[in-house]
């Protein structure tokens, strides 16, 4: 069954015709050409397919398109829209936190998303202290990178990158 | 994965009506467990009926002082919210224990009790399995049980072919410290509101393995109240996991804990995967009530509760080690949470 | 002894070449090249282990509004070849292992095709299956070789008497689990047939190769190489997995054959992948160790059981590492099979010296406990002066320097027989040797042409995150002379020069040497002023090719392990390596090889576990939320150092590869850690809390 909705991706809009079963991750990857994120799972255990959703981090690929018709996206893509790389994707370079790359648009998209969430406050499991304001010491970085899956494993080199995109010396 | 329509009803009554009309319809949140089994082919809705943007996303204090937790309030929401990590630290930590970042900014209130078990056979739709297709048999019966049951199961395994036989765990790590904390469920159905104990909400397979709780088809959570419960203060999720995040519980224990001289005055356990439901540990609270908040209490009440234990055997020598496992956690919770001065 | 190429570019650490795309999301996999109106694929597998499949309805599946296509056993072309019978999709109603592709679906949409797939009706005419692996079967066979054209049995001395007269022995049995490969990009291909002349066939393929796989999918369909263009710029991760093609790619380009001039795009499940893209096999191996009472080794044996399928053979040459690593008269090593009704396996990151190292450097902490000797000490004592296997002596073994300089820098020195507790936590150490051959493939061609002012470098090489993309023009700038800034890279077509699989750690070793080649051609030709336009090609020169030396990187790995005493929970604080493996290239590249596969090695040693029901033939935890790979919460320190390393016989640029030896050893150091904090020997992986619960206080 087919539905129209409208999307903004990567700061341009679009109308477009879906499948009620397209997947947000389908919709982009499939429907408009926007093969920034990543499919490494299809079902929500990988990271691959995280994008910015109306500003927060969140996975592509257990989205109904048609849930988030007028929707805001934002991806690791837009995320250098103006052709300068975001302090994130910089420092991913700068740091190798990456190997073959396929993880790499949902990490750097869930970095910003990370970053953010710690900025407001929002603690994780790795915080020494449920009712203080978090840092981004290792643990924490760690612990809130999680739900991305490197498979090359450049861990190592991911929490240095977010830290120092953070504005952390490391 | 089959056709369905979506809806997009323009408030909950027309959203439990929908629903109600068609045994094919069924509720979409968050999206995280049901658009999963969506694909698995576990999911074979007709209309799926969006409530995301419907039901409350406010977490409001109530008149008895606790909390009401709208059912749209997002996981992350939830756990960074101030009352939440002061008044309700064991609920924040099951929250933060769960899923992954991304996971929890999608999933709800009213979506992450009813996600339905990981069992890695209800999961593969070419398995027997009778919480998916009654009737059909259980496959973790003597297979990979290292996720499943070893509290509320028969003493005697039926065998794979048992028509109603079910060992699966519930998964929810925020559900566990729901039942430790007496929540409440707020639920409008085809025949208006009502309120069900949170403890009440998930059921033993009893025969039925199909259902996982008490709510009757278009029934529809709007909210989950906490009661005002000072002794929560002093609470603590701890889950014990195969890898250190993003995995589900091999076991869990969720507690509160309220110790005066020495004696202990009050408390709330409930165990995590070990149950098909969360698993309110009765026994175990009865034995603490007025005994010396001392490591042999806590032994003897980990005891208590893990009397009826059954391990199920199965591939790499089965689930039996879940039984010390959880008493072990048990014990270590309530020994960090009892007072140094104690 | 081969002429080293000065190093300039080389050991520089370059910035990755492909980074910005890769940071951004716009560098190409194989399902991502833009192409017209794709159509896509989705599988039909079998749900049984073994029969025939007696019929297939797929009525309902074809009803589906955007069907384009539905090929089954039944109506598919025949191939010209089913000789690998891994490749022979939909030639017989036959089932050879559950999960086995039995059909696909194009479709318009992905929804459709998936849609569709599950309308379709099989029906089957089941057999018994048998996929127990067991030490005990009686039908366990030697195969003719194993895996990379290894003996399968190899004796010297007389290990059975050496252990009876020895003053300490270990004898135990100890089991890697299976483990399944997955990079996380999924193995997907995007498949055009044009439609005009005798047909063209662009597969835009997920692999290592791009020539190997050209080559497989030439025989298969009987078609010239001409007749077929592979393409992949970017590989996301393989680990072995792409390093042969699987069933999938040829059912794409069976698929694609089905709708000439239409591209047709097929990426495996991840729920797949555990069916269809090989996997490791798990092994059984019987180690045997006897010592005189200085801890100097009489005899080592090791006997390797593992699985292979019944359509297929692959050996892991799992006893292989045993054969070289230590000093000692007699010695044995041992292979036997069992074929059973299961997927195919296949190569995964170090195949042999992974899984054959894990026995082995326990059993060396066990014997070293036994003595009360050092574990560093018990394996210098045992350092053979020349390769035990062939006598041929080293091109280069600094394994004691590696053994020393981790120790230092680990803070190894003053380490007691047992850890100790902190809190909460039991900590221990531990430590492991790492070896993997210095391979180099025969077939490599470069070409060199310069143009506009600038070198292009052209080969079919394959960047799997290996970092090809940006040291390959490191090594042709320094064989030419020229700043690196000055050379471009084309690798990942097969329109360039033949390239050999990125496989077995010898990619750049191979490649490398061709392009050293193509560049003194070149020079030899040209000059240093070249023409626009000016060309040469070189291949991996044969003649250079060393005979005489026994090639192997070497390493150590140290570990610190924490094991949570109420829990069991293992956590791993502290990873740390020193290699000897040649030059190294680029720094910063190769670090993160060296940290990947030791987390790799970590994730095998904590988390990896293919759980067989061999009740139904299949996976049981076949996802990735279920079968854990190492997450970023679970890895806190790792470091990796390297020797100052000269190495003049293994090639041009004296480097050893780097890909493998990281996740070699790592799992045997966290195994001889945890025992370190605990007292428990976990000789069966993973290790977990399970395992270490009964021992805790
Ligand atoms: C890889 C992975 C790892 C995970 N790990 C964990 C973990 O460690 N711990 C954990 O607890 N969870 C974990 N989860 C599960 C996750 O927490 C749940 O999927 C999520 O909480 C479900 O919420 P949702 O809003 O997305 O629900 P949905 O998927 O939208 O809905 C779930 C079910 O509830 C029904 N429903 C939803 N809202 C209502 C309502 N208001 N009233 C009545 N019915 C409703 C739906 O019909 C559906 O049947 C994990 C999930 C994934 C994919
Ligand atoms: S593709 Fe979405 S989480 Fe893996
Ligand atoms: S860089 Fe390859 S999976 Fe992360």
């Amino acid at each position: 069954m087919d539905a129209e909705i409208s999307l903004r991706v990567d700061g341009e809009a679009h109308r477009l015709t879906v499948d009620t079963r397209t997947t947000l991750l389908d919709a982009l990857r499939e429907r408009l050409g926007n093969t920034s994120p990543k499919k490494g799972c299809d079902h929500g255990q990988c990271g691959a397919c995280t994008v910015l959703l109306d500003g927060e981090r969140a996975l592509t690929c257990l989205a109904l398109a048609v849930a988030y018709d007028g929707a805001e996206v934002v991806t690791a893509d837009g995320l250098a829209a103006d052709g300068e790389l975001h302090p994130v994707q910089q420092a991913f370079l700068d740091r190798d936190a990456f190997q073959c790359g396929y993880c790499t648009p949902g990490q750097v998209c869930s970095a910003v998303g990370v970053l953010d969430e710690v900025r407001r406050g929002w603690p994780s499991h790795a915080s020494p202290d449920l009712t203080g304001d978090p840092e981004l010491s290792h643990d924490e970085v760690a612990e809130r990178m999680s739900g991305n899956i490197c498979r090359c494993a450049a861990y190592v080199n991911i929490v240095p990158a977010v830290q120092q995109a953070g504005g952390q010396a490391s | 994965m089959k056709p369905f329509a979506f809806a997009r009803p323009a408030d909950v009554a027309e959203a439990v009506r929908t629903v109600a009309a068609d045994p094919a319809a069924v509720f979409l949140a968050g999206g995280t467990n049901l658009v999963d089994h969506l694909k698995l082919g576990v999911a074979t809705p007709d209309v799926v009926v969006d409530v995301r943007r419907l039901t409350s996303r406010e977490i409001a204090d109530t008149a008895d002082g606790g909390l009401r937790m709208g059912a749209a309030v997002t996981n992350s929401e939830l756990a960074a919210d101030r009352r939440v990590r002061e008044r309700y630290p064991v609920l924040a930590q099951a929250l933060l224990a769960g899923a992954s970042g991304q996971l929890r900014n999608a999933a709800t209130t009213g979506g992450n009790p009813l996600q339905r078990t990981r069992c890695v056979y209800f999961s593969d739709v070419t398995t027997p399995c009778n919480k998916r297709e009654p009737g059909s048999g259980c496959s973790a019966i003597g297979g990979y049980t290292r996720y499943h049951a070893v509290l509320g199961v028969p003493p005697t395994p039926p065998g794979p072919t048992a028509p109603d036989t079910c060992i699966a765990t519930h998964p929810s790590d925020m559900a566990v410290a729901l039942a430790a904390l007496d929540a409440q469920v707020q639920v409008l159905g085809p025949h208006g509101e009502r309120t069900i104990p949170f403890v009440e909400l998930h059921r033993l397979p009893d025969g039925d393995p199909s259902r996982d709780t008490v709510l009757e088809h278009g029934d529809l959570i709007t909210a989950i109240d906490l009661p005002a419960l000072p002794l929560a203060v002093n609470s603590q999720y701890r889950k014990v996991r195969d890898r250190a995040s993003y995995a589900f519980a091999l076991v869990s224990v969720a507690a509160a804990l309220e110790v005066a001289d020495g004696v202990v005055r009050d408390v709330r356990i409930a165990l995590g995967g070990v149950a098909h439901k969360p698993w309110r540990a009765t026994a175990a609270e009865e034995a603490l009530r007025g005994a010396p908040a001392t490591e042999e209490s806590y032994r003897a009440a980990a005891a208590a509760e893990l009397a009826g234990a059954v391990p199920q055997p199965g591939i790499d020598d089965g689930n039996a080690f879940k039984i010390p496992l959880v008493g072990r956690t048990l014990i270590a919770v309530l020994r960090d949470l009892t007072p140094s001065e104690a | 002894m081969t002429e080293l190429v000065e190093p300039r570019a080389m050991g520089r650490a370059l910035v990755r070449r492909d980074g910005v795309q890769k940071v951004r999301g716009t560098a190409t996999y194989a399902v991502d090249t833009p192409v017209d109106l794709p159509a896509y694929c989705h599988p039909v597998q079998a749900t049984i282990a073994r029969g025939r499949v007696t019929a297939m309805d797929t009525t309902d599946a074809e009803a589906v509004d955007g069907v384009l296509a539905v090929l089954t056993p039944f109506d598919a072309e025949r191939l010209a070849s089913t000789e690998d019978a891994e490749y022979a999709v939909l030639q017989s109603d036959e089932v050879a292992f559950r999960g086995q592709l039995i059909g696909v679906v194009i479709a318009e949409t992905s929804e459709v095709a998936r849609e569709a797939a599950d309308r379709v009706r099989v029906s089957y005419a089941g057999q018994p299956h048998d996929t127990e692996l067991s030490a005990d079967r009686d039908d366990l066979y030697a195969p003719g070789q194993v895996n990379a054209g290894h003996e399968t049995d190899t004796a010297e001395g007389d290990v059975a008497a050496a252990m009876a007269a020895a003053a300490v022995t270990v004898e135990q049995t100890y089991e890697t689990a299976m483990y399944h490969n997955n990079p996380l990009e999924p193995h997907a291909t995007t498949a055009l047939w044009d439609a005009a002349g005798d047909g063209f066939l662009t597969l835009w393929d997920s692999t290592q190769g791009v020539h190997p796989d050209r080559a497989a999918v030439c025989q298969v369909f009987g078609l010239a190489e001409g007749q077929v263009q592979v393409i992949c710029p970017y590989v996301g991760g393989g680990f072995g997995s792409k390093g042969t093609p699987h069933a999938n790619v040829m059912l794409t380009a069976m698929a694609a054959r089905a709708l000439p001039g239409r591209a047709v795009r097929l990426a495996l499940t991840r729920q797949q992948m555990f069916f269809l893209a090989g996997y490791r096999t798990p092994t059984i191996q019987q180690v045997q160790l006897a010592a005189d009472r200085d801890g100097r080794l009489s005899a080592i044996a090791i006997d390797v059981v593992e699985q292979t399928s019944k359509i297929k053979e692959f050996a892991e040459q799992t006893g292989v590492p045993a054969r070289m690593m230590y000093a000692s008269p007699s010695r044995r090593t041992t292979h036997r099979l069992a074929a059973l009704d299961v997927p195919v396996p296949s190569w995964m990151r170090a195949p042999g010296e992974c899984p054959g190292m894990f026995g082995p450097e326990v059993a060396m902490d066990e014997l070293a406990e036994a003595l009360a000797i050092d574990p560093i000490e018990l394996r210098i004592r045992n350092e053979p002066e020349v390769d035990p296997e062939t006598g041929k002596p080293w091109s280069s073994r600094h394994l004691v320097e590696c053994l020393r300089e981790g120790a230092e820098r680990f803070g190894w020195a003053g380490r007691g027989p047992r850890g100790h507790r902190d809190g909460d936590w039991l900590v221990g150490t531990g430590v492991a040797a790492s070896v993997y051959p210095t391979l180099r493939q025969a077939t490599s061609t470069a070409t060199i042409r310069f143009a506009g002012g600038r070198y292009v470098v052209e080969i079919g090489a394959a960047d799997l995150g290996t970092g090809s993309w940006t040291i390959l023009p490191q090594i042709a700038a320094d064989a030419l002379g020229v700043d690196v800034a000055d050379v471009d890279a084309r690798i990942g077509d097969t329109r360039h020069p033949v390239a050999s699989v990125a496989g077995g750690s010898s990619g750049t070793n191979t490649w490398g040497s061709a392009i050293v080649q193509a560049a003194r051609e070149f020079r030899g030709t040209f000059g240093t002023d070249p023409h626009d336009g000016a060309e040469a090609s070189g291949d991996v020169d044969q003649a250079a090719q060393d005979e005489d030396h026994a090639a192997y990187a070497f390493g150590a790995q140290f570990v610190e392990a924490r094991v949570h005493a109420d829990t069991g929970e293992v956590r791993v604080p502290r990873l740390l390596g020193v290699f000897a493996v040649g030059r190294v290239i680029n720094p910063r590249t190769a670090r993160s090889q060296f940290i990947g596969g030791m987390t790799m090695g970590l994730s095998m040693a904590l988390h990896e576990n293919s759980v067989f029901d061999t009740r139904i033939g299949q996976v049981a935890n076949h996802d990735l939320a279920e079968y854990h790979v190492v997450s970023n919460a679970d890895v806190d320190a790792v470091e990796a150092y390297w020797l100052d390393e000269h190495d003049p016989y293994v090639n041009a640029m004296g480097s050893k590869g780097i890909g493998e030896i990281g996740i070699v050893g790592t799992a045997a150091a966290v195994s001889n850690a945890v025992h370190h904090a605990t007292g428990v020997r976990v000789r069966s992986l993973p290790i977990t809390l399970d395992k270490l619960l009964p021992a805790l206080p």
